[in-house]
């Protein structure tokens, strides 16, 4: 399936390649140069190109392409999701993915490439299953190791690769037992002009940290579970449990991972947390505009929104800006044209306001269309779509774990554009809940 | 002086890169391990950045037997790299992986069989083909699995190999693991895609193990899957058809209901068919987005048109995954949007173009939104591709413009709105925009020519303007086609072209020619004289295009001598009414590949490409898939048992059409091949009982599942070790009436199913079935020891015994507890004082051989003793037997290390058999070594008698003085072993041994050399 790896930084450089059937010579990459030359931004290269004899499915993360080569018909998503998964694999092993990390690693890079693909098909994926075969790199470990010459490459199969739990590794043993949840919510968002909602959406995932000895059966339910609209599951979850009872039933991987993303739609009724008052105009003469932009708390359910800043991206004929902040700071950088208002926190009582006169380069026509804003913002304290977990119930062992739930909920893609011919707001906003009560009542009341 | 210069500069670089590789060469050679694993690591780097270090070929080689298994796996990486150009050095290292394949450990022997198979060296095809074999049937799945991918390997490498390969294929086609599953059904599809015959038996088995399948696995089978169900189901696309009622649909239904709406039913889906579509469903919810794209198009290509709804929602799902993923999806669904744009149309908002977007994601949004159009959301749709068409990016603002026109053609309610729109896109400021415009102003006029003649005014007022050629070129066209309307501009149009004309871009000079013709033709008065001028620029233009087109123009508009009839056609010519331009979708025909694949996404077929075949017109025999083999077992039982259970006669027959099959969605994963069976009953009747509507067709169904389960274990035992079993057990005098019964059930079905895998031919395959006659049965015919040693062994001293003593022998007897089993005889002897009770083999055996037990010796009075015999199959090894000889009271760890000339059954062949049968083995099958004699060995009779008490091989006649031959095959594997001595004169000849088994053959000769050299 996948015959080759190359990967290339943003000066063009096959730093890294990787053959897993017979050698691909590196000019198949002249093909890939010369979509990138015309895709101009790297965003922009097209993920799979045909190259003659070859085709090269691409990815681009952390400034390094992954340029595999494919010779013959394949699913394309296959590849590309292989090819995410080396990246995050990378980030497990060396902390981050670039190309430092990658070039000091070769070894170990190496040998997971080696056991992640055979002939091209992917062979052990599974963190914990590499884990065990390729140890990841320690200062003190290689010390040890150049003194003793004994190494880190794992000499028995590891036990997941055979059972049919393959994320969880057989005989985990901590002193502390202990499984952590973080509820993190982002919320998407579309408004117009008027800052009316035009869609809206929340995106959120459970991240879980579980440290477990043995092997734990998990069971963990919701109080409003009828709230997720769409779900996807790691392979530890049962899937009919979920059906039949709405609960999450697992045994869980050791150590860090994601248990479920889901989905919560505009039918339910997204509470967007902020509003957004805004006006900038250009005048028709005299090579200047307007801007006036009010933001403030809505259905914030008593809690604070932090950490919120504006980003407008000016029209390039936007060469400086003059304005007064009742609140935070704000820079323009004349050279990328944005424009940043940092807030700060919003209070009831005191709405901030941005104001003042922009500058406009002389005899240029004015800009047809009125910048977009981007917004982001943190509220503590608060899951945005109200999701609560009712318990965690463990069965298979006998002990008794540490448990706790926190939610984070943040925004994503907050985006806001206006339709027919003004404004575009994008919001990206954060928002995040992490109510020291709410922990509590997870350690103490719903979870026992 | 400079090119000296530069011969010095290219020397020394030489000299320094051989100096930094000997630098390595030397770490390489030295003692000390951390050196060497330094050095391989540097040389991995080296390789990594796609540098030479083939020159240290030999040096690395070397190490490739190290203990150290880090410095071995570099040396393997090495080697699988450069093994294609240095072939015969890469030879020294397979005996090295022919050994590993042996190991105990599991994890070595997959990785030496990874190796052994990525040396791209055609010599050791036969090699590779062997170890696959042999892995194919090795306990360990992780084993098999890396078989399955050697399997390509050794495909790709050598495609004569392909008929053997397939058998491999069917074997591990069976195999049950979910570990294996994936990388066959691979196999499979690059070896042999089109046998699909051999999914057939497969198929539910697939169907129900998919959930548990790593993710990877679960996209290959799912797509191999959606193939076969288009070979072998019918279509459940039938207009007004009603859909069976085991859809998803009809299972909530109340009985009620159901008989209160009478219907006729024309197509009934097969169980087989549902059962694909309800086990793929959960994984639409896999975290893998490849998987649930292969789940979609799975629905897509196979579920009835109202289920595919299903699949909307996780698509969608996908565009919040990475970018790259989301071109793929996107370019899915655009195709799936024409189809049917019904079931994306509430998820409209999740295509809305954000301005962060890459251009070729905005661009397929901007498509999928174009084909959900219609009259309800137009509105919306027109309000939102309004804000595109400013956009900064000028490829996507043309492209919305595209979008809109599409629109306008498409819903005729807003054509009108639209054009207006686009005409005041004509006094947009940028260029690129206005020429998008007109163009596309252009297909829509001629959709409705009558009333537009303002707009064409327009528009030739802006020609000045506009620059962009094909713009131009529209217009100039528009003019041209609709003159009557325009008569007083047209002329005016064509007389600045005129100037103009030597300067235009060749798009543009041909519509001139044209808008010039179609002048002259209705308005020559004022225009006669223009069209002479331009036709005559084009005569002499440099584009071979406008010069002949104007020679033809030139030729039909102007009447002369020449020109014929043609010349009075030409006003119908040029200006008969056009049909208007279809405003289509790029993916418009992308239907044709099967989405999500890499042909879909280019759009023309990759190589390998397996088309999706259409539904056949009637539908296949659809018991192909019935695992019958097991079933008339059950039947016969279920009989004897009497009357009472003659309604289970009922369940074990699946009634086709009828129950919806099976299990496996009860859960999404299981959590061991033990607890399967079990949890499955418990969830699985509570979720039935639930459905009031189908408890009695949902029990049958269950049952059916569960006779499937137990089927498969059934067959899994009698697959493994078969008449030795049976016959062992009814040894023991079961009182247990059923049991008994049971096993004689099984006992009839080994036969036949031994005998199905000693010929093994695929019955279409005459030709193979010819050559395996020829390969199995004339040589192999075992013939009775010609020598049977009396020497035993130790297995446990009394002492350590604790009175127990124990000596085994072997009596190279053909085993008769299992035909792969080497018999053993134990001698037991009590020498203690009391009695001892209860002496048996142990349950457990840690080296992993098949070991037949003997029954247990219920007492051992003191001073007795007992001889017993047992069969161990040792899997043509010499590696010990381990296992615990245990008393009432103790258990005592023995082993029993076979010499490898008790690994052998002795054959009789005729001479002529052996020299064919020796040719086969050539290469590197064949190993020969110089032998020394004794004196007293070099008479024929004792030369003999030397070497059959060594091996148990059989004496070919032979008519030749000084040449002696044995024949014997390896107890386990069948393999032939042909030894040949060839006596140069009275004291020292040649020794050859010709086997597939190269271990074994290279230890007996060892051992043969050994013999004859001693007196």
């Amino acid at each position: 399936m996948i015959h080759s790896l190359f990967l290339i930084n943003s000066s063009s450089d096959i730093f890294l390649e990787k053959h897993w059937k017979s050698v691909i010579s590196r000019s198949v990459c002249d093909y890939f140069f010369e979509v990138q030359e015309k895709a101009g931004e790297a965003e922009n290269v097209p993920p799979v190109i045909h190259a003659g004899h070859h085709y090269l499915i691409n990815i681009y993360r952390e400034k390094i392409f992954f340029v595999s080569v494919i010779q013959s018909e394949v699913p394309p998503l296959f590849v590309i999701e292989f090819l995410h998964h080396v990246a995050e694999t990378f980030q497990d092993y060396f902390g981050e993915c670039s190309e430092s990390a990658i070039k000091d690693n070769v070894v170990i890079v190496y040998e997971l490439l080696e056991e992640m693909l055979d002939n091209g098909f992917p062979l052990a994926t599974e963190s914990n299953i590499l884990k065990e075969l390729i140890k990841p790199p320690n200062i003190l470990r290689s010390v040890v190791n150049s003194i003793t010459g004994s190494c880190n490459v794992g000499e028995t199969l590891p036990t997941g690769q055979l059972s049919t739990i393959p994320w969880r590794r057989a005989g985990v043993k901590y002193t502390n037992n202990e499984a952590y949840f973080d509820v993190v919510e982002e919320i998407d968002a579309i408004l117009d002009k008027t800052g009316s909602v035009v869609f809206a959406e929340i995106q959120g995932v459970i991240d879980a940290c579980v440290n477990l000895t043995g092997m734990p059966d998990l069971t963990l339910s919701f109080m409003n579970p009828r709230l997720l609209d769409d779900v996807s599951f790691h392979p530890c979850v049962r899937f009919k449990r979920w059906e039949s009872e709405r609960v999450l039933s697992f045994i869980p991987p050791d150590g860090n991972f994601r248990l479920l993303s889901y989905h919560v739609s505009a039918q339910n009724l997204v509470a967007i947390p902020i509003y957004v008052k805004q006006n900038i105009s250009f005048f028709e003469t005299g090579s200047s505009g307007r801007l006036d932009i009010t933001v403030g708390p809505k259905q914030t359910m008593g809690k604070t929104v932090e950490a919120v800043f504006v980003t407008i991206n000016m029209p390039k004929v936007v060469l400086s800006a003059n304005l007064t902040a009742t609140q935070g700071n704000y820079t323009y950088n004349p050279v990328t044209k944005t424009l940043v208002w940092d807030i700060g926190k919003l209070s009831q009582q005191k709405l901030p306001n941005l104001k003042g006169s922009l500058t406009l380069q002389c005899g240029a026509p004015k800009p047809e269309e009125s910048p977009s804003l981007n917004i982001d913002l943190k509220i503590q304290q608060l899951a945005i779509s109200g999701l609560k977990v009712n318990r965690l119930d463990m069965y298979g062992e006998k002990y008794k774990p540490f448990k706790g739930v926190k939610y984070v909920s943040k925004a994503g893609k907050f985006q806001g554009k206006g339709l027919l011919e003004v404004c575009s707001v994008h919001f990206h906003g954060q928002v995040i809940a992490n109510t020291s009560a709410q922990i509590s009542h997870c350690h103490h009341g719903a979870f026992h | 002086s400079s090119g000296s210069s530069v011969n010095i500069h290219a020397s020394y670089l030489l000299m320094s890169v051989l100096h930094r590789n000997e630098d390595l060469r030397e770490m390489l050679e030295s003692t000390k391990e951390s050196l060497k694993l330094e050095a391989m690591k540097r040389i991995v780097g080296l390789i990594a950045r796609g540098k030479n270090a083939s020159e240290l070929f030999p040096a690395v080689v070397k190490n490739v037997a190290s203990k150290n298994i880090e410095l071995k796996k570099l040396v393997y990486v090495y080697l699988v790299r450069y093994a294609e150009e240095q072939q015969d050095l890469a030879l020294l290292s397979i005996s090295t992986f022919q050994r590993a394949l042996k190991d105990p450990n599991q994890l070595i022997r997959a990785s030496a069989l990874r190796v052994l198979s990525s040396i791209r060296v055609p010599i050791i095809v036969p090699i590779m083909m062997l170890a696959i074999k042999e892995a194919a049937t090795d306990l360990s799945p992780y084993v098999r699995k890396t078989a399955a991918h050697a399997i390509q390997k050794l495909y790709s490498l050598d495609a004569d190999q392909k008929e053997q390969l397939i058998e491999v294929i069917e074997k591990l086609l069976k195999d049950k693991s979910t570990l294996v599953a994936g990388s066959v059904v691979m196999a499979f599809e690059e070896v042999c895609p089109d046998r699909i015959d051999l999914i057939h038996k497969n198929y539910r088995k697939l169907c129900n193990l998919l959930v548990d399948v790593e993710e990877w696995g679960q996209v290959v089978i799912i797509s191999m899957l959606t193939r076969y169900a288009r070979t072998q189901f019918i279509s459940p696309w039938k207009e007004d058809g009603i859909f069976d009622e085991n859809s998803e649909q009809a299972f909530y239904e109340s009985d009620e209901e159901k008989l209160g709406t009478p219907q006729s039913k024309p197509y009934i889906m097969d169980p087989d068919h549902r059962l694909l579509l309800r086990n793929t469903k959960p994984l639409l919810q896999s975290r893998n987005t490849a998987v649930v794209m292969s789940v979609a198009q799975l629905y897509w290509h196979l579920a009835p048109k109202q289920e595919v709804g299903v699949i909307t929602k996780s698509l969608v799902r996908l565009l919040r995954s990475h970018r790259e993923v989301q071109y793929i999806v996107l370019q899915n669904i655009a195709t799936m949007s024409i189809q049917q744009k019904g079931i994306f149309e509430p998820f409209m908002k999740s295509f809305y173009v954000r301005s962060t977007d890459p251009t070729h994601i905005k661009t397929l949004k901007l498509e999928i939104l174009t084909n959900l159009a219609n009259e309800a959301n137009i509105s919306t749709i027109l309000r939102e591709f309004q804000t595109y068409v400013k956009s900064q990016d000028k490829a996507f603002a043309a492209a919305t413009i595209q979008a809109i026109g599409r629109c306008a053609t498409n819903i005729t309610d807003v054509t009108d709105t639209c054009l207006n729109g686009l005409v005041l896109l004509l006094s947009n400021r940028d260029e690129t925009v206005v020429a998008e415009s007109v163009v596309v102003i252009k297909k829509l006029l001629q959709t409705q020519p009558t009333q537009h003649s303002e707009i064409i005014k327009h528009m030739a007022k802006l020609f000045d303007n506009i620059t962009v050629p094909m713009a131009r070129a529209s217009i100039l066209w528009l003019i041209g086609e609709y003159c009557e309307r325009v008569p007083k501009i047209a002329p005016d149009v064509l007389r600045k072209m005129a100037k103009t004309f030597t300067v235009e871009e060749d798009i543009v000079k041909l519509q001139t020619v044209n808008l010039a013709a179609k002048l002259y033709l209705t308005n020559s008065k004022q225009t006669k004289l223009l069209t002479q001028y331009i036709l005559n620029l084009g005569k002499y233009d440099q584009s071979y295009d406008i010069r002949d087109r104007t020679r033809f123009i030139r030729q039909l508009i102007v009447p002369n001598e020449k020109s014929g009839a043609l010349s009075k056609y030409a006003r119908r010519i040029l200006l008969a009414s056009k049909p208007a331009p279809m405003l289509e979708s790029t993916f418009k025909d992308r239907d044709r590949f099967q989405l999500g694949t890499l042909s879909h996404t280019i759009n023309s077929k990759a190589t390998g490409y397996l088309e999706l075949s259409d539904w056949p017109t009637a539908a296949p025999d659809s018991s192909v898939r019935n695992v019958e083999v097991m079933e008339p077992v059950k039947k016969e039982i279920s009989w004897t048992f009497g009357a009472a259970s003659e309604c289970h006669v009922k369940e074990w027959v699946p009634s086709m059409g009828k129950t919806k099959p099976l299990k496996s969605d009860d859960k999404f994963y299981s959590d061991s091949g033990e607890e399967e069976g079990a949890g499955e009953e418990g969830t699985g009747s509570s979720s039935e009982d639930s459905s009031s509507s189908s408890s009695s067709s949902s029990s049958n169904e269950e049952s059916d599942s569960e006779s499937e389960d137990k089927n498969s274990k059934h067959s899994e035992e009698t697959d493994s070790s078969q008449s030795d079993k049976s016959s062992g057990h009814s040894d023991k005098k079961k009182a247990d009436k059923k049991k008994r019964l049971q096993l004689k059930k099984k006992a009839k079905k080994a036969a036949p199913k031994e005998r199905y895998q000693m010929h093994r031919p695929p019955t279409h395959h005459p030709l193979t079935q010819e050559l395996w006659n020829l390969r199995t049965f004339t040589p192999k015919m075992v013939s009775s020891p010609v020598f049977v040693p009396m020497s035993s062994h130790e297995l446990l001293h009394r002492m350590t015994g604790k009175g127990l003593a124990a000596q085994y022998h072997f009596p190279r007897q053909p085993c008769i507890y299992g035909n792969k089993m080497v018999s053993v005889q134990l001698t037991l002897t009590n020498s203690s004082d009391h009695t001892l009770e209860d002496i048996s083999i142990g349950e457990k055996t840690s080296s992993g051989q098949n070991i037949h037990r003997f029954s247990s010796i219920e007492r051992l009075e003191p001073g007795a003793s007992v001889t017993v015999s047992m069969g161990i199959d040792f899997n043509d090894s010499t590696q010990a037997a381990n296992f615990q000889l245990c008393t009432k009271e103790d258990q005592f760890s023995v082993s029993i290390q076979p010499v490898v000339g008790e690994l052998f059954l002795p054959v009789t062949m005729t001479e002529q058999d052996f020299r064919k049968e020796q040719g086969k083995l050539q290469g590197m099958n064949e190993t020969s070594a110089t032998i020394t004699m004794a004196p007293e060995n070099t008479s024929n009779q004792a030369l003999s008698k030397k070497m059959v008490s060594v091996a148990n091989m059989g004496v070919v006649p032979t008519g030749e003085d000084s040449l002696y031959r044995f024949a014997a095959k390896s107890v386990s594997s069948g393999d032939l072993v042909l030894v040949s001595v060839d006596l140069t004169d009275s004291s020292s000849g040649r020794l050859t041994i010709n086997t597939e088994k190269t271990v074994i053959g290279s230890m007996l000769l060892r051992d043969l050399k050994t013999a004859l050299a001693q007196p």
